[in-house]
Protein backbone atom coordinates (compact mmCIF):
# COMPACT_ATOMS: atom_id res chain seq x y z
CA UNK A 1 0.00 0.00 0.00
CA UNK A 2 2.91 2.19 0.74
CA UNK A 3 4.44 1.66 -3.07
CA UNK A 4 1.06 2.39 -4.28
CA UNK A 5 0.60 5.64 -2.69
CA UNK A 6 4.18 7.07 -3.65
CA UNK A 7 3.97 5.45 -7.07
CA UNK A 8 0.50 7.87 -7.32
CA UNK A 9 2.35 10.74 -6.72
CA UNK A 10 5.28 9.90 -9.23
CA UNK A 11 2.88 9.72 -11.77
CA UNK A 12 1.02 12.80 -11.18
CA UNK A 13 4.30 14.71 -10.70
CA UNK A 14 5.10 13.23 -14.56
CA UNK A 15 1.77 14.41 -15.66
CA UNK A 16 2.37 17.66 -14.49
CA UNK A 17 6.06 17.58 -16.05
CA UNK A 18 4.71 16.48 -19.32
CA UNK A 19 1.99 19.35 -19.80
CA UNK A 20 4.91 22.33 -18.88
CA UNK A 21 7.29 20.54 -20.92
CA UNK A 22 4.59 19.73 -23.60
CA UNK A 23 5.36 16.17 -24.21
CA UNK A 24 2.87 13.77 -25.44
CA UNK A 25 4.38 10.26 -24.06
CA UNK A 26 7.19 9.67 -21.79
CA UNK A 27 8.94 6.50 -23.46
CA UNK A 28 11.39 5.86 -19.83
CA UNK A 29 11.48 6.81 -16.42
CA UNK A 30 14.75 6.88 -14.28
CA UNK A 31 14.45 6.86 -10.62
CA UNK A 32 17.20 6.69 -8.28
CA UNK A 33 15.86 4.81 -4.92
CA UNK A 34 18.15 4.71 -1.58
CA UNK A 35 18.80 1.18 -0.01
CA UNK A 36 16.89 2.17 3.10
CA UNK A 37 14.41 4.43 1.92
CA UNK A 38 11.84 1.86 2.65
CA UNK A 39 10.34 0.92 -0.65
CA UNK A 40 10.73 -2.65 -2.10
CA UNK A 41 11.20 -2.67 -5.75
CA UNK A 42 9.59 -5.56 -6.58
CA UNK A 43 6.24 -3.39 -5.22
CA UNK A 44 6.87 -0.76 -6.94
CA UNK A 45 7.52 -2.13 -10.40
CA UNK A 46 4.22 -3.83 -9.84
CA UNK A 47 2.36 -0.92 -8.86
CA UNK A 48 3.88 0.89 -11.51
CA UNK A 49 2.75 -0.88 -14.12
CA UNK A 50 -1.06 -1.06 -12.59
CA UNK A 51 -0.82 3.34 -12.88
CA UNK A 52 1.17 3.76 -15.99
CA UNK A 53 -1.20 1.79 -18.56
CA UNK A 54 -3.93 4.11 -16.68
CA UNK A 55 -2.43 7.60 -17.36
CA UNK A 56 -2.20 7.95 -21.45
CA UNK A 57 1.37 10.00 -20.83
CA UNK A 58 2.61 7.25 -19.55
CA UNK A 59 1.04 4.34 -21.87
CA UNK A 60 4.02 1.70 -22.43
CA UNK A 61 6.63 3.34 -20.41
CA UNK A 62 9.90 1.67 -19.12
CA UNK A 63 10.68 2.35 -15.49
CA UNK A 64 14.56 2.22 -14.55
CA UNK A 65 15.40 2.26 -10.87
CA UNK A 66 19.00 2.71 -10.15
CA UNK A 67 19.75 1.88 -6.54
CA UNK A 68 21.88 4.29 -4.17
CA UNK A 69 23.93 2.91 -1.60
CA UNK A 70 23.39 3.71 1.91
CA UNK A 71 26.34 4.99 3.58
CA UNK A 72 26.33 6.31 7.33
CA UNK A 73 28.85 8.96 8.84
CA UNK A 74 29.83 8.28 12.17
CA UNK A 75 30.23 11.55 13.99
CA UNK A 76 32.39 10.14 17.25
CA UNK A 77 35.35 8.79 14.37
CA UNK A 78 34.67 10.79 11.82
CA UNK A 79 34.60 7.76 9.34
CA UNK A 80 31.80 6.13 6.38
CA UNK A 81 30.19 3.35 6.68
CA UNK A 82 27.74 0.62 5.00
CA UNK A 83 24.47 1.13 6.33
CA UNK A 84 22.59 -1.92 5.70
CA UNK A 85 25.30 -4.18 7.00
CA UNK A 86 26.55 -2.30 10.67
CA UNK A 87 22.84 0.18 11.08
CA UNK A 88 23.11 2.53 13.69
CA UNK A 89 25.90 1.16 15.27
CA UNK A 90 29.97 2.58 14.22
CA UNK A 91 31.37 -0.19 13.59
CA UNK A 92 34.77 1.21 13.65
CA UNK A 93 34.50 2.78 17.20
CA UNK A 94 30.85 1.42 18.51
CA UNK A 95 29.52 4.99 18.60
CA UNK A 96 25.62 5.46 18.14
CA UNK A 97 26.59 8.95 17.03
CA UNK A 98 26.01 8.74 13.66
CA UNK A 99 23.63 9.71 11.22
CA UNK A 100 23.07 8.86 7.62
CA UNK A 101 24.53 10.63 4.69
CA UNK A 102 22.79 8.79 1.34
CA UNK A 103 20.67 5.73 1.17
CA UNK A 104 16.93 7.04 1.91
CA UNK A 105 16.33 9.27 -1.34
CA UNK A 106 13.56 8.17 -3.69
CA UNK A 107 14.51 10.82 -7.00
CA UNK A 108 13.40 11.64 -10.37
CA UNK A 109 16.51 10.99 -12.24
CA UNK A 110 15.78 11.92 -15.98
CA UNK A 111 12.57 10.78 -18.14
CA UNK A 112 12.74 10.15 -21.89
CA UNK A 113 10.65 11.90 -23.90
CA UNK A 114 8.46 9.36 -26.37
CA UNK A 115 6.44 12.18 -28.06
CA UNK A 116 5.93 15.85 -28.15
CA UNK A 117 2.63 17.45 -27.67
CA UNK A 118 1.99 19.37 -30.94
CA UNK A 119 -1.13 21.91 -28.71
CA UNK A 120 1.10 24.40 -27.95
CA UNK A 121 3.92 24.19 -31.33
CA UNK A 122 4.14 28.16 -31.02
CA UNK A 123 6.91 27.23 -27.83
CA UNK A 124 8.99 25.56 -30.79
CA UNK A 125 9.77 27.85 -33.53
CA UNK B 1 15.54 11.32 -28.84
CA UNK B 2 15.04 13.96 -26.12
CA UNK B 3 16.29 13.39 -22.40
CA UNK B 4 14.72 16.08 -19.95
CA UNK B 5 16.95 15.68 -16.44
CA UNK B 6 14.31 16.36 -13.75
CA UNK B 7 16.33 15.56 -10.41
CA UNK B 8 13.12 16.32 -8.58
CA UNK B 9 11.59 14.28 -5.69
CA UNK B 10 8.86 11.52 -6.46
CA UNK B 11 6.27 13.64 -4.71
CA UNK B 12 7.63 16.93 -5.55
CA UNK B 13 3.79 17.97 -6.49
CA UNK B 14 2.67 16.55 -3.33
CA UNK B 15 5.20 19.25 -2.05
CA UNK B 16 3.96 21.78 -3.99
CA UNK B 17 -0.26 21.29 -3.13
CA UNK B 18 0.89 20.96 0.57
CA UNK B 19 2.62 24.39 0.76
CA UNK B 20 -0.30 26.40 -1.15
CA UNK B 21 -2.83 24.76 1.34
CA UNK B 22 -0.68 25.85 4.21
CA UNK B 23 -0.11 29.04 3.04
CA UNK B 24 -4.29 29.50 2.64
CA UNK B 25 -4.96 28.09 5.76
CA UNK B 26 -2.05 30.45 7.20
CA UNK B 27 -3.94 33.54 5.28
CA UNK B 28 -7.12 32.55 7.45
CA UNK B 29 -5.70 31.94 10.96
CA UNK B 30 -6.70 28.93 10.57
CA UNK B 31 -4.33 26.01 12.14
CA UNK B 32 -4.60 22.55 10.73
CA UNK B 33 -3.02 19.59 13.23
CA UNK B 34 -1.47 16.19 11.77
CA UNK B 35 -2.23 14.02 14.51
CA UNK B 36 -0.23 10.91 13.32
CA UNK B 37 0.01 7.60 15.61
CA UNK B 38 -0.37 3.23 15.50
CA UNK B 39 -4.06 2.08 15.50
CA UNK B 40 -5.40 2.02 19.16
CA UNK B 41 -2.72 4.62 20.25
CA UNK B 42 -5.58 6.91 21.81
CA UNK B 43 -5.88 9.71 18.53
CA UNK B 44 -10.08 9.90 18.59
CA UNK B 45 -10.30 9.55 23.12
CA UNK B 46 -7.46 12.30 22.82
CA UNK B 47 -9.41 14.61 20.77
CA UNK B 48 -12.89 14.15 22.36
CA UNK B 49 -11.32 15.00 25.85
CA UNK B 50 -9.85 17.95 23.97
CA UNK B 51 -12.62 19.22 22.25
CA UNK B 52 -14.73 18.97 25.19
CA UNK B 53 -12.54 21.29 27.20
CA UNK B 54 -11.57 23.91 24.64
CA UNK B 55 -15.05 23.99 22.48
CA UNK B 56 -15.73 27.42 24.40
CA UNK B 57 -12.26 29.26 23.28
CA UNK B 58 -11.85 27.84 19.67
CA UNK B 59 -14.19 26.42 17.09
CA UNK B 60 -12.32 23.22 16.66
CA UNK B 61 -13.02 20.85 13.10
CA UNK B 62 -11.86 17.41 13.02
CA UNK B 63 -11.37 15.63 10.01
CA UNK B 64 -11.30 11.60 10.57
CA UNK B 65 -8.95 9.48 8.31
CA UNK B 66 -9.52 6.13 7.91
CA UNK B 67 -9.54 3.13 4.92
CA UNK B 68 -13.15 2.76 6.41
CA UNK B 69 -16.32 3.23 8.51
CA UNK B 70 -17.17 6.86 10.08
CA UNK B 71 -17.32 5.96 13.23
CA UNK B 72 -14.32 8.38 14.50
CA UNK B 73 -15.93 10.97 13.35
CA UNK B 74 -19.79 10.38 15.25
CA UNK B 75 -16.92 10.35 18.09
CA UNK B 76 -15.63 13.64 17.54
CA UNK B 77 -19.00 15.17 16.30
CA UNK B 78 -20.53 13.73 20.15
CA UNK B 79 -17.40 16.06 21.36
CA UNK B 80 -18.60 19.23 19.89
CA UNK B 81 -16.50 19.68 17.01
CA UNK B 82 -17.22 20.01 13.03
CA UNK B 83 -16.32 16.57 11.56
CA UNK B 84 -15.93 15.18 8.51
CA UNK B 85 -14.94 11.42 7.61
CA UNK B 86 -12.28 10.59 5.11
CA UNK B 87 -11.82 7.38 3.76
CA UNK B 88 -8.96 7.25 2.07
CA UNK B 89 -9.58 4.30 -0.80
CA UNK B 90 -7.13 1.61 0.59
CA UNK B 91 -4.61 4.00 0.88
CA UNK B 92 -2.30 3.98 4.42
CA UNK B 93 -1.61 7.99 4.28
CA UNK B 94 -3.38 10.71 3.80
CA UNK B 95 -1.91 13.51 1.06
CA UNK B 96 -2.06 17.46 0.40
CA UNK B 97 -4.88 16.65 -2.23
CA UNK B 98 -7.15 14.32 -0.33
CA UNK B 99 -6.40 16.80 3.38
CA UNK B 100 -8.12 19.78 0.73
CA UNK B 101 -10.78 18.01 -0.76
CA UNK B 102 -12.10 16.80 2.99
CA UNK B 103 -11.21 20.37 3.91
CA UNK B 104 -13.70 21.80 1.62
CA UNK B 105 -16.22 19.14 1.91
CA UNK B 106 -16.25 20.26 5.72
CA UNK B 107 -16.09 23.37 5.39
CA UNK B 108 -13.36 24.69 7.11
CA UNK B 109 -13.52 28.90 7.00
CA UNK B 110 -14.19 29.95 10.31
CA UNK B 111 -12.12 27.32 12.60
CA UNK B 112 -9.21 27.87 14.42
CA UNK B 113 -8.07 24.18 14.81
CA UNK B 114 -8.42 21.56 12.94
CA UNK B 115 -6.96 18.01 13.61
CA UNK B 116 -6.37 15.89 10.79
CA UNK B 117 -6.61 12.28 12.76
CA UNK B 118 -4.55 10.41 10.02
CA UNK B 119 -4.56 6.46 9.04
CA UNK B 120 -3.37 4.37 12.03
CA UNK B 121 0.34 4.22 11.10
CA UNK B 122 3.77 5.36 11.91
CA UNK B 123 5.47 4.44 8.34
CA UNK B 124 3.61 6.64 5.58
CA UNK B 125 1.92 9.18 7.21
CA UNK B 126 5.47 10.50 7.96
CA UNK B 127 6.41 10.84 4.45
CA UNK B 128 3.63 12.70 2.97
CA UNK B 129 3.32 16.77 3.25
CA UNK B 130 -0.70 17.13 4.21
CA UNK B 131 -0.37 21.28 3.97
CA UNK B 132 -0.85 20.97 7.92
CA UNK B 133 1.41 23.62 10.34
CA UNK B 134 1.97 21.25 13.08
CA UNK B 135 2.59 17.80 13.32
CA UNK B 136 1.46 15.71 16.56
CA UNK B 137 2.45 12.15 17.11
CA UNK B 138 1.10 9.92 19.98
CA UNK B 139 3.17 6.77 21.47
CA UNK B 140 1.05 4.69 23.65
CA UNK B 141 3.29 3.07 26.89
CA UNK B 142 1.82 -0.73 25.50
CA UNK B 143 3.67 -0.11 22.00
CA UNK B 144 6.80 -0.16 23.93
CA UNK B 145 9.67 2.86 24.84
CA UNK B 146 11.59 0.98 21.67
CA UNK B 147 9.65 2.84 19.05
CA UNK B 148 11.75 5.74 18.03
CA UNK B 149 14.15 3.11 17.10
CA UNK B 150 11.76 1.12 15.20
CA UNK B 151 10.23 4.39 13.53
CA UNK B 152 13.19 7.01 13.57
CA UNK B 153 11.41 9.10 10.57
CA UNK B 154 7.54 9.56 12.48
CA UNK B 155 9.84 10.69 15.70
CA UNK B 156 12.16 13.34 13.53
CA UNK B 157 9.25 14.86 11.53
CA UNK B 158 7.00 15.57 14.42
CA UNK B 159 6.94 18.86 16.43
CA UNK B 160 5.37 17.19 19.81
CA UNK B 161 5.19 13.64 20.90
CA UNK B 162 2.25 12.85 22.94
CA UNK B 163 2.69 9.70 25.09
CA UNK B 164 -0.66 8.50 26.34
CA UNK B 165 -2.26 5.79 28.79
CA UNK B 166 0.50 6.51 30.86
CA UNK B 167 -2.01 5.20 33.52
CA UNK B 168 -1.18 1.84 32.40
CA UNK B 169 3.18 2.42 31.65
CA UNK B 170 3.83 0.04 35.13
CA UNK B 171 2.20 -3.24 33.47
CA UNK B 172 4.29 -2.69 30.32
CA UNK B 173 7.55 -1.70 32.08
CA UNK B 174 7.30 1.57 29.78
CA UNK B 175 10.31 3.55 30.42
CA UNK B 176 9.85 6.80 29.91
CA UNK B 177 13.29 8.92 30.22
CA UNK B 178 14.59 5.98 27.56
CA UNK B 179 12.12 6.66 25.40
CA UNK B 180 12.63 10.44 25.62
CA UNK B 181 16.22 10.41 25.04
CA UNK B 182 15.93 8.08 21.98
CA UNK B 183 13.26 10.34 20.61
CA UNK B 184 15.74 13.57 20.93
CA UNK B 185 18.77 12.23 19.84
CA UNK B 186 16.49 11.59 16.73
CA UNK B 187 14.80 15.26 17.19
CA UNK B 188 16.17 17.99 19.51
CA UNK B 189 13.42 19.74 19.01
CA UNK B 190 10.42 17.99 20.01
CA UNK B 191 7.97 18.93 22.63
CA UNK B 192 7.01 15.72 24.68
CA UNK B 193 3.70 15.57 26.82
CA UNK B 194 2.64 12.66 29.19
CA UNK B 195 -0.51 11.90 29.34
CA UNK B 196 -3.37 10.24 30.42
CA UNK B 197 -7.19 10.30 28.86
CA UNK B 198 -8.18 8.08 32.35
CA UNK B 199 -6.50 10.50 35.23
CA UNK B 200 -7.01 13.35 32.77
CA UNK B 201 -2.67 14.11 33.79
CA UNK B 202 -1.13 16.34 31.02
CA UNK B 203 -3.64 17.73 29.55
CA UNK B 204 -3.91 20.99 30.71
CA UNK B 205 0.05 21.22 29.53
CA UNK B 206 -0.81 19.93 26.17
CA UNK B 207 -4.12 22.30 25.77
CA UNK B 208 -1.43 24.69 27.01
CA UNK B 209 0.83 23.97 24.24
CA UNK B 210 -2.58 24.11 21.44
CA UNK B 211 -3.74 27.42 22.92
CA UNK B 212 -0.27 29.10 22.27
CA UNK B 213 0.24 27.72 18.93
CA UNK B 214 -3.01 28.45 17.84
CA UNK B 215 -2.25 32.14 18.67
CA UNK B 216 1.05 31.96 17.09
CA UNK B 217 -0.24 31.02 14.27
CA UNK B 218 -3.11 33.57 14.09
CA UNK B 219 -0.25 36.21 14.85
CA UNK B 220 1.94 35.21 11.88
CA UNK B 221 -0.75 35.26 9.57
CA UNK B 222 0.23 38.00 8.03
Amino acid sequence: MHEMGIVLHLAKTLEETAAEQNIALISRVTLQVGEVSGIMTDLFCDCWDYFSARHPVLKGSKLVIEPIKAVTFCDSCKREYPTVKHGRRCPYCGSYETWLITGNECIIKEIEVGAESGANGDDRK
Amino acid sequence: MRIIELKATVTASNDRDAAALRGELKSKGTLLINLMASPGAGKTTLLERTIRDLSGEFKIGVMEADVDSDVDALRAERAGAKAIQVHTGGMCHMDAGMTRRGLEDMGWEGTDIIFLENVGNLICPAEFDTGAGKKVMLLSTPEGDDKPLKYPLMFRESDVLIISKTDVAPYFDFDFDKCVERARKLNPNITVFRLSAKTGEGFEEWENWLRNAAAEWKGAKE
